[in-house]
């Protein structure tokens, strides 16, 4: 203390929310793959195939389980170029925010893409992820995607 | 295939505080045993901790008052769940103190008394960090402890329950 009157005080402040939640069957299965480096999918009635996968239809409201493998190679939809990444972004160096749809999606996941510098992506390359090495059931066992 | 059932998704936020000028008098008076407050000079209530501005009246609180550390319970609740960021087992009490001249009350930990025996109306005393480790924080008021003194009347705490 005994800073005087004109230094201002400051302080760090942590506001943290440690939770932890179940994820169900449907969003199980996809982080349960994630541990043997595969992806998957849920169908729903019409046809599309969502990943990550959900529990209800978007559109019906259905509930839906059936469960279909995707990958690993996708497609980038549509990307956003980071120049400089904060300290919590999955890469430390240049890369793109981007929707992957996986093979046998239809729809697009959010993902990293590293691409070396932002004249390499383009919407319509192809992706493949680059796994963590020890994957432990989390979106973070796909460290990125990369130039296929 | 390790079956996943659960995740965790952490949420954090750092955050810089900077003290305004009415808190880092309130900070720095903690950091010499004092607690100190504003008054309204349109209404003359007095805020502990001070936030430079009544929010009643919307005006410049300029005054500046020193509290002494007694004060009344106005409500409080029982915690019983444990958490790692708890400084003291469960279960406790926490309630909120309206301190002897503001009228504004605080949060406060009460110990130094079995937790089901905190009540509304209680009498109860700052009890302070030792000198050496007073710092410009909230938290050189240790906790708040009974006081041989009997309890306030509802009354005059009515206002801020």
């Amino acid at each position: 203390m005994a800073e005087s009157e004109s230094k201002r005080l400051t302080a760090a402040h942590v506001l943290e929310y440690p939770y932890r939640r179940s994820v169900g069957p449907v969003l199980g299965a996809f982080f349960s793959a994630l541990t043997e480096q595969k992806l998957v999918g849920v169908r729903t009635r019409d046809g599309r195939v969502l990943v990550p996968p959900v529990e209800y239809d978007p559109e019906s409201g259905e509930s839906i389980d059936e469960i279909v493998p995707v990958g690993p190679g996708g497609v980038v939809t549509t990307w956003t170029w980071i120049e400089k990444p904060r300290p919590k972004h999955p890469l430390q160096t240049p890369f793109a925010w981007a929707l992957v749809k996986l093979d046998g999606a239809t729809s697009g996941m959010l993902h990293a893409v590293d691409a070396g510098s932002a004249a390499k992506m383009r919407t319509g390359m192809r992706v493949t992820p680059r796994w963590k090495e020890s994957p432990e059931g989390t979106i973070h066992d796909i460290v990125c995607f990369q130039p296929e | 295939m390790s079956e996943i059932t659960s995740i965790t998704t952490p949420i954090r936020l750092d955050y810089t505080y900077t003290a305004g000028h009415a808190t880092q008098r309130f900070l720095l008076g903690m950091a010499e045993g004092r607690i100190l407050g504003q008054r309204c000079p349109e209404c003359s209530k007095v805020y502990v901790p001070p936030r430079g501005a009544c929010p009643k009246c919307g005006v410049p609180t300029t005054d500046e008052v020193e509290i002494k550390g007694k004060g009344t319970v106005t409500t409080f609740c029982i915690v019983r769940i444990p958490s790692d960021v708890l400084s003291v087992p469960p279960p406790f009490a926490c309630a909120h103190v309206l301190l002897d001249g503001a009228d504004l009350p605080f949060f406060a930990l009460i110990q130094e008394c079995p937790f089901d025996e905190v009540r509304m109306g209680m009498r109860v005393e700052a009890v302070w960090a030792p000198k050496e480790e007073l710092a410009a924080t909230f938290e050189s008021i240790r906790y708040f402890r009974p006081i041989d003194e009997p309890d306030a009347p509802f009354e005059s705490y009515k206002e801020h329950t």
